[in-house]
């Protein structure tokens, strides 16, 4: 399994996402131009330019026409995915952290950062089919007190929206009345700042990444914690396996303080795990900074991962791979 | 103080009437002797004990005595006198002295007392002013204040002590009497420590005890495992216990730093330093001996930190640790501390000198007991430019006699390595070549035990190699050395018999070219970890001297300590916070197979705790080793039973697991079901959840790039 590396950033990668159909990779950085990659061979087919800032995750609705962006300038905009071209600008008064298109891709939740004397806040707004007909308005506002909120998701049917952030907390708000449904446990739950949030092909399940050293595994619909995973660095990012029972994190030591250590001490390693037993069963090394960006290809058969590094790695399996025993 | 108890706002208004400040500086109130005013104190260990009494906040105050007695008009010039004897001392408190005087006659009462900063000066001032002569009707009596206090408190009459019925101790040996014949260790990680069994054969840890905060510095085994010491501001404290361990003791000395049992554990050795208030004056030292088990301080010494600095070759500054140096093997009868000039040797029926007077050797800057025997081996460098030569000698105590001397020319530096047995002492003796440029080293080999304690002389196969370490095999006849200016050392192994002759050194081998730069011999010999730490990332190598074989080769990455376990059985393997990532610690086989791996944020101290030196004679240990086999099919059995149990367990634990994912598969299943048809409305009617069952199909697709027919001629 030779990784294909694909050098299009100039700055650490912030987040990676495939479309539906597993052919096109979107990549996010920190250098304000989101890039779309064949996912098999890893060419670049374009950028989109137009933000002003880093540019902290994205989604692809499911008939991948549309992207969705949001950006540290403080704006999420609405993309045509096949000519790059920018069919709506959302303005808000802090930098946008997160996106996600609900099923059926009519409603995006947007979570805005802490700034000034904002405080965070998760955004729901209406897309329409027609860009044209595209309006500024939010159906729903949640204003968060607790933190930067660094992932936000919706649950089953979109009646639900899952947040997790910087206090370490997970959420399950409504999402007709903004109304907190469900806390995650203090106890069992995470202990420092959640990086990532991912949720399963069928959305029946999510996980967690956190820089307490653990990924864990929740229910969506209960918020029951299901599984732990336990590794020796913060994790930055998380991914789930659709086609076997493996979990994949990706981190490593604090980019502040990778000069003053051995690259091996980093371990800037994707680290797999089996899902059920929750053990250890590989890693993937290569990135020569921690990995703040980790997705699965929908078939399951290869997988990216994008570190403060600036490099995206494409990964195909082995057939080995799929018949790993433990 | 009455009793009473007010609200906080008519306090407030109180003060406010009365013009008091209520914005106090509680840390700043000292509370007299034995009133706590109604308030618990939620130190438990302070609270429970009266046994020891620390500090009661006047511990810095004198009483200066006998001082005439004078008018008001003489006053100023009294205390101006007074003020200025004592504050060459230490720094006098601001209105810190203060002499009553007689509201009569207004004549002052003889008496005075002076306030300062630190304790440390007050007890200085008592020192050095007692019997101080201010002329001749008038000498000073000096009291610390406690002092009256503690006097003042004696009853007038006898009352006989209170005889407490004998109440059996718990058996602090407990521990060794483990079925499974295990061993323990403590760690401490962030503000936890905990000593744990190390369960090798199931893989894992098993907690005997564990609390937070149980230390303030570090904690300590007994040299024979007995006890474990823990460090606070107030002094140590030992711990121990049949199952669990309770606080046996506790040793009254503020602000320790450093505690030393004694081999035999009887004793504790206790220091502390303390920042002079003048800055040009060394630090003050204070050191006490105590029994282990009553508590008592058997002796202490006190005095300035250039007193206890002496030794190390050049004089280095900073006490050496341990300043006393315990001898005669685990009887703990003497113990010797190094002088200029001199070394003191104490004994410990009396905690005197010996013949009260100490060991009188020009220049001496280092020695070191046998580990078994009386016998002290001392080293006296070069002086007077070569003139003289260096001198190692060994002198028997009590008697004092110099049993072997050796004379040694042109040495720069002397390092003395004791077998285990007192049976060899090796000298690593640095010696500058003929042009004075470079150094060279080579080794004086002592045999202790044999009449006249012949010396031989070592030289490595390339002398001018520099020695990285140096480790003799514990109640062996070999010994290691890493040797080599390489990036890569060499290791060599030598033993103090020959094939042919007893009494001749050979060497064994070299292993060239090793990723090693420290040695760490089992303690029943045999085996050996050649560690590399520091530069080398943590490399081990696991070698069977016996059979001069490698039997493993690991790596602990960044591993900062390694310690075999009191039996040879295991090695531990640590990184300690001196690194900020992968901290925790490893425990292996002694054959180098990794058992399991504990990673713990934050951490500080790994340390087996000792055993005692077996009961069984020589002979019983033979007679064990020659029916092995009998003995071990027990084991053998026990181990199979845990390792079928294991996998067992490890089985049924799998499966569970699988049930409980199935179980959580079909209810979402269901969930999914049930909700498909709103799914697809969201979808506007799009029918595709099959879909997410994801299949890849793979398509071939031939391509004819290019197409050409050429003729070649043949010829």
């Amino acid at each position: 399994m030779r990784p294909i590396l694909m050098k299009g950033h100039e700055r650490p990668l912030t987040f990676l996402k495939y479309n539906r159909d597993g052919d096109l990779l979107f990549s996010c950085a920190k250098d304000h131009t989101p890039t779309v990659w064949f996912a098999d061979n890893g060419e670049r087919l374009g950028t989109y330019r137009g933000h002003n800032g880093a540019v902290w995750s994205c989604d692809v609705s499911r008939d991948s026409m549309r992207l969705i962006t949001g950006s540290a300038d403080q704006t999420v905009k609405l993309w045509n995915v096949q000519t790059g071209s920018q069919l709506y600008t959302f303005n808000f008064g802090s930098p946008a952290r997160s996106v996600d298109f609900s099923v059926g891709d009519k409603l995006a939740v947007i979570t805005t950062d802490p700034f000034m004397e904002l405080t965070s806040a998760i955004h729901v707004k209406r897309i329409a089919r027609d860009p044209a007909e595209q309006t500024e308005k939010s159906e729903l506002v949640i204003k968060g007190p607790q933190g930067r909120i660094n992932r936000a998701v919706w649950g089953p049917l979109n009646r639900t929206i899952i947040s997790a952030g910087e206090d370490a907390i997970i959420r399950i708000w409504d999402s007709e009345t903004g109304k907190l449904l469900r806390e995650a446990d203090k106890e069992s739950g995470h202990k420092k700042t959640i990086t990532s949030l991912t949720k399963s092909a069928d959305g029946s399940h999510f996980l967690t990444g956190s820089l307490d050293k653990s990924a864990k595994l929740w229910d969506t619909r209960t918020l029951t914690l299901i599984k732990t995973y336990v590794t020796e660095r913060p994790v930055n990012a998380v991914a789930m396996s659709p086609l076997l029972d493996h979990v994949v994190l990706g981190g490593g030591q604090d980019a502040s303080a990778v000069t003053t250590t051995d690259h091996r001490a980093g371990k800037f390693e994707a680290k797999f795990f089996d899902k059920i037993l929750q053990e250890e069963i590989g890693g993937v090394k290569g990135h020569f900074g921690p990995i703040n960006a980790l997705a699965f290809n929908p078939d399951g058969k290869s997988f990216s991962s994008g570190g403060e590094d600036g490099y995206v790695r494409l990964h195909h399996f082995d057939p080995d791979y799929f018949n790993i025993k433990i | 103080m009455a009793a009473e108890v007010m609200l906080m706002n008519e306090i407030e208004a109180k003060a406010a009437s009365m013009a008091i400040d209520l914005n106090i500086d509680f840390n700043s109130i000292q509370l007299p002797r034995g009133e706590d005013c109604g308030i618990v104190s939620d130190d438990e260990d302070v609270y429970h004990d009266d046994q020891l009494e620390f500090d009661s906040g006047f511990g810095n105050v004198i009483v200066v005595d006998n001082l005439p007695v004078v008018p008001r008009e003489k006053f100023e010039k009294l205390e101006g006198v007074i003020r200025k004897i004592y504050s060459q001392i230490g720094v006098i408190k601001e209105d810190g002295l203060w002499m009553p005087v007689d509201p009569e006659t207004k004549k002052t009462l003889g008496y005075c007392f002076i306030e300062y900063n630190t304790p440390q000066e007050a007890e200085l001032a008592k020192e050095k002013t007692n019997g101080y002569k201010l002329d001749r009707a008038h000498i000073f009596a000096v009291n610390m204040f406690d002092d009256f206090d503690k006097y003042m408190r004696v009853p007038d009459e006898w009352a006989p002590p209170e005889i407490k019925p004998y109440t059996p101790g718990e058996n602090l040996q407990k521990w060794l009497t483990d079925e499974k014949a295990r061993d323990q260790f403590v760690i401490r990680a962030g503000t936890d420590t905990e000593v744990l069994w190390n369960d090798a054969r199931q893989s894992k840890t098993e907690l005997v005890y564990k609390r937070s905060y149980w230390t303030e510095s570090f904690v300590q085994w007994s040299p024979l495992g007995t006890y474990l010491a823990t460090v606070h501001r107030q002094g140590a404290a030992v711990w121990g216990g049949a199952n669990t361990f309770n606080r046996l003791m506790r040793y009254a000395h503020p602000q320790v730093k450093l505690i030393d049992f004694s081999p035999g554990e009887k004793f504790l050795v206790t220091y502390s330093s303390h920042e002079p208030s003048n800055p040009h004056d060394a630090n003050r030292v204070v050191i006490n001996i105590f029994d282990v088990r009553t508590g008592k301080v058997m002796r202490d010494f006190k005095g300035s930190a250039d007193e206890f600095t002496i030794g190390g070759a050049g004089g280095v500054a900073g006490v050496s640790w341990p300043v006393f140096r315990w001898g005669g093997g685990k009887e703990d009868k003497y113990f010797a501390k190094l002088g200029k000039n001199m070394i003191s040797v104490y004994e410990t029926e009396t905690f005197s000198l010996i013949d009260k007077k100490s060991l009188k050797v020009e220049n001496v800057v280092d020695f070191s007991w046998s580990p078994t025997d009386p016998i002290l081996a001392l080293f006296v460098p070069e002086l007077g430019g070569g003139n003289q030569p260096a001198r190692v000698s060994l002198v028997q105590i009590p008697s004092k006699v110099e049993l072997r001397q050796k004379n040694l020319f042109s040495v720069s530096d002397c390092k003395m390595y004791w077998q285990s047995n007192g049976e060899y002492l090796a000298v690593k003796a640095d010696r500058y070549t003929k042009t004075k440029k470079s150094t060279y080293t080579g080794f004086e080999l002592f045999r202790i035990k044999e009449r006249d304690i012949p010396i031989e002389v070592l030289e490595l196969d390339n002398k001018n190699d520099k020695i990285i370490a140096f480790a003799w095999e514990p109640k062996g006849h070999r010994f290691a050395v890493i040797h080599g200016d390489n990036p890569r050392p060499d290791i060599s192994f030598y033993s103090m018999k020959s094939s042919h002759n007893l009494g001749r050194v050979s060497k064994l081998t070299t292993l060239k070219g090793k990723q090693a730069n420290a040695l760490f011999w089992s303690p029943g010999g045999r085996f050996i970890v050649l560690a590399g730490l520091k530069g080398f990332n943590g490399q081990l190598e696991f070698f069977n001297v016996d059979e001069l074989e490698t039997m493993a080769t690991a790596e602990h990455f960044m591993a900062t300590d390694i310690e075999w376990d009191p039996t040879g059985r295991y090695v531990a393997t640590a990184v300690t916070s001196v690194h900020e990532m992968e901290n925790g610690f490893n425990i292996w086989s002694f054959h180098g197979k990794l058992l399991y791996r504990i990673l713990k944020d934050h951490f500080f101290q790994f340390l087996w705790r000792p055993r005692p030196p077996s009961f069984l004679s020589a002979e019983k240990e033979e007679e064990i080793l020659k029916y092995l086999k009998k003995y071990s099919k027990k084991y053998d059995a026990e181990d199979q039973d845990v390792s079928m149990l294991l996998s067992e367990q490890d089985r049924e634990k799998r499966r569970m697991l699988k049930e409980e994912w199935e179980k959580w598969i079909s209810e979402w299943r269901r969930a999914s079901e049930e909700e498909k048809l709103e799914r697809h409305r969201l979808r506007d009617g799009e029918a595709s959840d099959e879909e997410e069952e994801y299949e890849a199909k793979e398509v071939e697709v031939e391509e004819i790039l290019d197409f050409s027919e050429e003729v070649l001629f043949e010829e």
